[in-house]
Order: structure tokens, then C-alpha cells, then sequence
């Protein structure tokens, strides 16, 4: 079954390219959204249900629509003059360090970890036993963090002259 | 006999499927499901159509369709011949690829969210851990293909109408999800089989359904408004309000394409209905410890044709609400209340057996929406508005 993780991987690979090459804006951002659909579609493969509809739940239903209201609220969808930003030596070395460490920390893992040999089949019901348990206070954390952030967002968003009304 | 009725739909595929050799029996099964699925839902579809258009004629005084067979019951076969035959437009400025897509991936979504309903015992294409999960993920790819269809048509209508859409569809989605969330923790499982087989059992001929709790009741109707609104039905039909935007994200899709989009439309009425009867409604289990001998699927139809029927009757009665109504509604009345109701659910769940339990959640959230409906009323929010020119 080795050719559908192949066949994912060159969707996945193929909607990113497209997502940065592409002339028209909000074609970018539709091929972004291949490319979240080929990740989740790898997450199911890989027999991680809950991580991979929750990928189609949140990437799809809800960023990839965030991304879309962005570039149509802010420049329109005309394409711009110039292709290619003038910072495309920097974007280059910062992703390409990004990901010389993603694939360094993917390959080490299996010498940090040499026991775990197959992944344990994860079940709905184990994922939220050790969100609840064990991860608790991490989970409570991010919460917060992402409370606060929300508050924030709306704060910084709304008029001042709400209240006068 | 009873038995065999029940199941006469699994009996009649593997009766079909013995016929085969057995190395292909597993793929001509479920191709055999994903056909019949395919077939069915577009079949009620006509029904559908045809029975709201003469209820809402009924509704509005007057005829519905009347030419097309007997008292106009050829009309959905009249339709689809008739947006087979036309011709498909396509704006010259419109982006094809874009324009083609939308409605191709807005049915394929739809279709997706039938395979984790259980419309029977035993009758579910694949019975998943997450199914609830994967339901909520693909209606929520619908959005896309409508954002889709409206911005490659290059039509402010078509465009006013998708932001519309997408921005309505995104607000209630989250007391969509809030509002089944509880089902989930008295279930304690994801699966739509799991939850149907909990609400299966009976006391005193009664059945043990969620919408006969507290909870159960506010989460029913909070799910039951925001269904509306996610499905763009009537009074929450602004993306596609005629009287504003021609026909919405759709303007500019004629023929087949058009079709599509009706069908797509009402195909997620469906499934989003027949979603409500499992979480809520208890899916295939009968009304009364009694009627156990009717088949299952019937039951489950039945549920699903009486939202579609609410449906209708909602659509004649309501007048549309404004954009700053519908976000106001969703964002300040109905999200509170589902939070709410996952603490009274959780109370529920603590508070053991007893009467006590039932009259503290029945307080608590008879008084949450006083307090709500007292305070939107106080702050001129949900008031009736009066209009200048009408006095």
C-alpha cells in the first residue's frame, strides 16, 4: 500500500507549490487548501483519525476560509505586477532552515525512541482520557492563551465609538 | 417476519453480493451501499421539491405546481429534463476551472456526510470512531465551494452573496457544534451508531431519547436553529435573498451546474436533518416500546421527512432577519446558551437519579433564557424595529 502515501505525498507536495507559484492570489489560497486536504488525507493513512478530520475541520472549514476573507477584504483579488516579493533570499533560508530542523527532529526520532516499533491503534476515547488526565494542565494553558488572544483580537478590531452608540 | 422487513435492505445486498466471487464481494458491497445512496437521496429530492412547492402554495394561497401530471406530480421529472436541456452559461470573465469545480465538490461534500448516518439498524456505510467528527468536517468543506462558486463567477451578487453565505455559515457552525457536543458526553463516544444504540431502550413503553431531557430539549432546539441557518434555509436565507442579490452565490449558474447547486442544497437539508434525528431524536428506534415490529428504516425517514416538513413550514411562516440580526442572534443569544448547556449537561450527568436533577436543570436554563430574552430586550437589541416609512 506504499503508492497512495506516494500519490498523497506528490498531492500534498503539488498543492504547496501551486499555493506559492500561482499568479492569482486567491488561486494560491485554493491550492493551499489541497495541500491541508493532502495532509489530512496522510493523517488518515497513517490510521490517525481524529487528527485528520479535525485537519479538515479547522484547515479546511475554517483557515482556509479565513485566508480567503483576508485577501479579498484587504487587497482584492487582481494580481499583483510583481510575481516574486524582493525578500525571496531570506524566505528561502529561513523555510529551508525550517525544514533542515523539522527533518532533523523526524529522523532522530526514531533513535530517541527505539521501542516504540509500530503505532498503538489511538482511539477517540484515548486521545480525550489523556487530554483530561494526563495533559491536562498544558490543555488548560493553551486554552487561556487562546481565550486571552481572543479577547485581544476583539478588542484591537472594535471602534472606538462602540459604546456611544 | 418482523425481523426480516428490518433488514430486508442488508439481506436483499448480500443475497446480491453472493452471486459474486469472493474476492471481489467486499468492493461490489460497497459500491453496491454508495450506489443506493446515491440514488435514494436525489429520488427524495424530487419529493421534496415537488412537496414544498405545493405546500408553500398552500402556505401562500394558492395553486404550486398544477400542469405536470396529476395535480402536478410529473413536475420534478418536468425539472430535470428541463435543466438538463438548457443551455450552460458561462460568464466570459468568470475563472472556468473555478466556476466548473464548485458545484462538483459542493455535491461530492455532501454526498460524503451519508456514509456515517445510520439509516437502520445495521444500515450505516461505515461505521466510524469519529463519525460525528468526520460529518461536522465534511459540511464544513461545503463552505469553500460556495466561497468557490461565488468568487469565480465575477458578479458582485454572486460575490456579496458567497461572503454572505460563508460568513453565516461560519458563525453558526459553532453552536452547531456546541449544541451536539453534549450528546457526545452522555454518549461518551463520537460514533453516530454508538449514540443512536444509547437512545434505544425504553422505560415504561417511553423511549430514553435526548431531546426528553433538559438539555437534550436546548441543545434539540439550538441545533435546530442553527441547522437553518447553516443550511441557508428560510428566515436565515440572506446569501441568497432574491429581493437583494438576484439568487445569491449562484447567479451566474445555469443548466445542470444550476442544478447542482439545488441539489447540493437540499442534500444537505438531508443529511443535516437526518443528522438531528440521530443525535437528538434517537435515529431508527421507534416513538414507543410498542411500535418496535415497524422496520427501523422507516422510522429513521420518518424523522427525517418531519424536519423537512418544519422546514417548509418554517420557510412559509418567517419573514427574512437582517445581517446584523442573524450575527447578533448567533454570536450573543444562541452561544451563551450552548455553553450553558454543556455545564447543565454536565450537572445532569453528576447529579445521579432523581427528580431533583430534573427540576435544577429545568431551572437553571428556564432562567438563563428569561434573563437572555430580558436583556436583549433592555438593550434594544431584539426589538421590534419600527420603520419610518411605514407608519
Amino acid at each position: 500500500m506504499n503508492y497512495v502515501f506516494y500519490l498523497l505525498a506528490a498531492l500534498t507536495v503539488c498543492g504547496g507549490l501551486a499555493a506559492i507559484l500561482l499568479r492569482n492570489t486567491v488561486h494560491c489560497a485554493l491550492a493551499l487548501t489541497v495541500a491541508f486536504a493532502g495532509l489530512a488525507l496522510l493523517f488518515l493513512k497513517l490510521g490517525a483519525q481524529f487528527a485528520g478530520f479535525v485537519q479538515v475541520l479547522v484547515y479546511i472549514g475554517a483557515v482556509a476560509i479565513l485566508v480567503v476573507f483576508a485577501i479579498l477584504l484587504t487587497r482584492g483579488s487582481e494580481t499583483p505586477q510583481q510575481v516574486y516579493s524582493r525578500y525571496w533570499i531570506e524566505g528561502l533560508v529561513i523555510s529551508s532552515g525550517v525544514f533542515a530542523v523539522l527533518g532533523w527532529a523526524v529522523l532522530g526520532s526514531a533513535r530517541v525512541l527505539p521501542h516504540e516499533m509500530a503505532a498503538p491503534p489511538v482511539t477517540v476515547l484515548q486521545i480525550g482520557n489523556a487530554l483530561m488526565d494526563r495533559y491536562v494542565l498544558p490543555l488548560e494553558m493553551i486554552a487561556v492563551l487562546l481565550t486571552a488572544a481572543m479577547i485581544g483580537a476583539v478588542i484591537v478590531a472594535m471602534s472606538k465609538n462602540v459604546g456611544t452608540k | 417476519m418482523i425481523e426480516f422487513l428490518d433488514q430486508f435492505f442488508i439481506l436483499f445486498k448480500n443475497w446480491l453480493v453472493g452471486f459474486l466471487p469472493a474476492g471481489l464481494q467486499q468492493l461490489a458491497a460497497l459500491s453496491l451501499c454508495v450506489t443506493t445512496i446515491i440514488l435514494a437521496f436525489p429520488l427524495l429530492f424530487a419529493v421534496t421539491v415537488l412537496l414544498e412547492r405545493k405546500g408553500l402554495g398552500r402556505i401562500q394561497n394558492r395553486y404550486g405546481p398544477n400542469r405536470v401530471g396529476w395535480f402536478g406530480v410529473l413536475q420534478p421529472i418536468a425539472d430535470g429534463v428541463k435543466s438538463l436541456t438548457k443551455e450552460d452559461i458561462v460568464p466570459a470573465s468568470a475563472d472556468k476551472a473555478v466556476h466548473f469545480l464548485a458545484p462538483v465538490l459542493l455535491v461530492v461534500v455532501v454526498f460524503m456526510g451519508f456514509a456515517v448516518l445510520p439509516m437502520g439498524r445495521n444500515m450505516v456505510l461505515v461505521d466510524m470512531d469519529c463519525g460525528l467528527l468526520f460529518f461536522y468536517s465534511m459540511s464544513a468543506s461545503a463552505e469553500l465551494s460556495i466561497f468557490m462558486a461565488g468568487w469565480s463567477s465575477r458578479n458582485k451578487y454572486s460575490l456579496l452573496g458567497a461572503m454572505r453565505a460563508v460568513a453565516q455559515m461560519i458563525s453558526y457552525e459553532v453552536p452547531l457544534l456546541m449544541s451536539s457536543v453534549p450528546v457526545v458526553m452522555m454518549t461518551g463516544s463520537l460514533s453516530l451508531v454508538k449514540i443512536v444504540e444509547a437512545q434505544a431502550h425504553y422505560s415504561y413503553g417511553f423511549p430514553h431519547w435526548y431531546i426528553f431531557t433538559p438539555w437534550g430539549f436546548a441543545g434539540f432546539v439550538m441545533y435546530a436553529i442553527a441547522t437553518t441557518a447553516e443550511t441557508n434555509r428560510s428566515p436565515f436565507d440572506l446569501p441568497e435573498g432574491e429581493s437583494e442579490l438576484v439568487a445569491g452565490y449562484h447567479t451566474e449558474y445555469s443548466g445542470f451546474k444550476f442544478a447542482l447547486f439545488f441539489l447540493g442544497e437540499y442534500l444537505s437539508m438531508f443529511s443535516i436533518s437526518g443528522l438531528g434525528a440521530t443525535l437528538f431524536l434517537g435515529g431508527w428506534s421507534a416513538p414507543f416500546s410498542f411500535l418496535g415490529w415497524v422496520p427501523s428504516w422507516i422510522w429513521f425517514f420518518s424523522k427525517l421527512m418531519l424536519s423537512i416538513v418544519v422546514f417548509i413550514w418554517l420557510r412559509g411562516t418567517l419573514p427574512r432577519l437582517r445581517q446584523d440580526q442573524l450575527m447578533n442572534f448567533a454570536w450573543k443569544f444562541v452561544l451563551p446558551l450552548t455553553l450553558l448547556n454543556l455545564m447543565v449537561a454536565a450537572l445532569w450527568r453528576f447529579m445521579g437519579d432523581g427528580w431533583l436533577r430534573w427540576v435544577v436543570c429545568l431551572a437553571i436554563l428556564a432562567l438563563a433564557y428569561v434573563f437572555m430574552c430580558r436583556n436583549g430586550l433592555r438593550r434594544g437589541q431584539i426589538r421590534p424595529r419600527r420603520y419610518r416609512y411605514a407608519e
